[in-house]
């Protein structure tokens, strides 16, 4: 799936991914390939995603929103 | 005529500003491009979270939210956002104009506070009743000092409870919106209460899962999209500042470029009456030898 975390100062990840893991505001949630469709809220925590070679990277964030649309996941952080 | 030794000196002096300015010039365009780039990578994110907002608010009345509540207006706070530095033409003037003329029209007779941001607006209105600082931990009008978004938002979280806590009833940006490197158009916009965000109705189609329930998303993603815009307007801001002073520096070096001209022709035009009075006075004077 692809994967964009974007910040009002720069995208910090553009690629795609197969897993994702998120500080969602009501306890951590976890988005694979094929993810319904979803709209969530972030608190502050870490980012942590999965590329397809399998190696992680982590981003922290203060907060934001994340949407998950058509196997594309796009996180609004701050 | 002034005398040669005169003009020589004021030719000297011009050249020296004419480079001064041509150096500002490249120096602003220089800071311009990067200010460009800064609102081009806002973009993406000001777009995605536009339409995740009216995604939201098509489906869910956003009126009763506590930053999209409207009052009545007695208590408005006007947010003036200029630059650090002049030489940059009219733009600090412009939002001081702006902000005068709202006075006097539609916010006459309202108890207005002015926050301001940037060290121009602040050396005007520190001495007037208007000005404030109240609740900012910081003093903020140094924002651009070191423009992030950390400090941006921090500035917009004090507005937001202000106004949250019923100290103003309506905030207002004013700043320079950049439209390209030569033009900039100033703008009074409403930062408070949130202007609700005109639907296209045609992504509302999508059903989704909304986790927390999209009250509480609507919660986090207001004040998110009030503090991406404010730092927004900074940005703008600090692009117009550097267009701005791009043509004032541009138009200056052309000017001093023509004052060196006309010097250099007066300059010429004394030099050869010089020259004509000596080659008069040895020919007055070899005309006497002769006797």
């Amino acid at each position: 799936m692809k994967i964009e975390i974007i910040t009002p100062e720069a995208t910090l990840f553009e690629g795609e991914g197969n897993y994702i893991y998120l500080p969602g505001s009501d306890g951590s949630l976890g988005v694979l390939n094929h993810h319904a469709p979803m709209i969530s809220s972030l608190k502050k925590g870490v980012v942590r995603v999965k590329d397809n070679a399998g190696k992680e990277h982590k981003f922290d964030v203060k907060g934001g929103t994340v949407e998950v649309f058509k196997n594309k996941v796009t996180i609004l952080a701050e | 005529m002034a005398n040669l030794k005169e003009i020589r000196i004021r030719i000297t002096s011009v050249n020296s500003t004419m480079q001064i300015t041509s150096a500002m010039k490249m120096v602003s365009a220089a800071k311009l491009k990067r200010a460009q780039d800064a609102i081009t990578r806002m973009r993406p994110y000001a777009e995605k979270m536009k339409g995740i907002l009216s995604n939201l608010s098509a489906s869910l009345d956003s009126s009763e939210m506590v930053y999209a509540r409207q009052r009545e207006v007695k208590n408005v706070l006007v947010v003036a956002i200029t630059s650090n530095r002049g030489l940059c033409g009219g733009f600090n003037n412009n939002v001081i104009k702006e902000i005068r003329s709202q006075l006097k029209g539609e916010l006459q007779g309202k108890n207005v506070k002015i926050l301001s941001l940037g060290k121009k607006a602040f050396d005007i209105y520190k001495k007037t009743s208007n000005h404030t600082t109240e609740g900012f931990s910081e003093t903020p009008y140094t924002v651009f000092d070191k423009l992030n978004f950390e400090n941006s938002s921090a500035i917009a979280e004090v507005i937001m409870k202000q106004f949250a806590a019923g100290k103003f009833d309506k905030v207002l940006l004013v700043y320079n919106k950049f439209k390209n490197a030569a033009s900039q158009t100033i703008v009074a916009e409403q930062f408070l209460p949130v202007v609700p965000t005109v639907t296209e109705g045609k992504s509302s189609s999508v059903d989704y899962i909304y986790e927390p329930e999209k009250e509480k998303i609507l919660e986090v993603l207001i004040p998110q999209t009030l503090k991406a815009q404010l730092f927004k307007a900074l940005l703008d801001s600090n692009a117009s500042e550097h267009g701005a002073r791009m043509t004032a520096m541009h138009k200056a070096t052309d000017n001093a470029g023509e004052l060196v001209k006309e010097l250099k022709l007066n300059y010429n035009k004394a030099r050869q009456a010089a020259i004509t009075g000596e080659i008069l006075e040895i020919v007055a004077g070899a005309e006497a030898l002769k006797g």
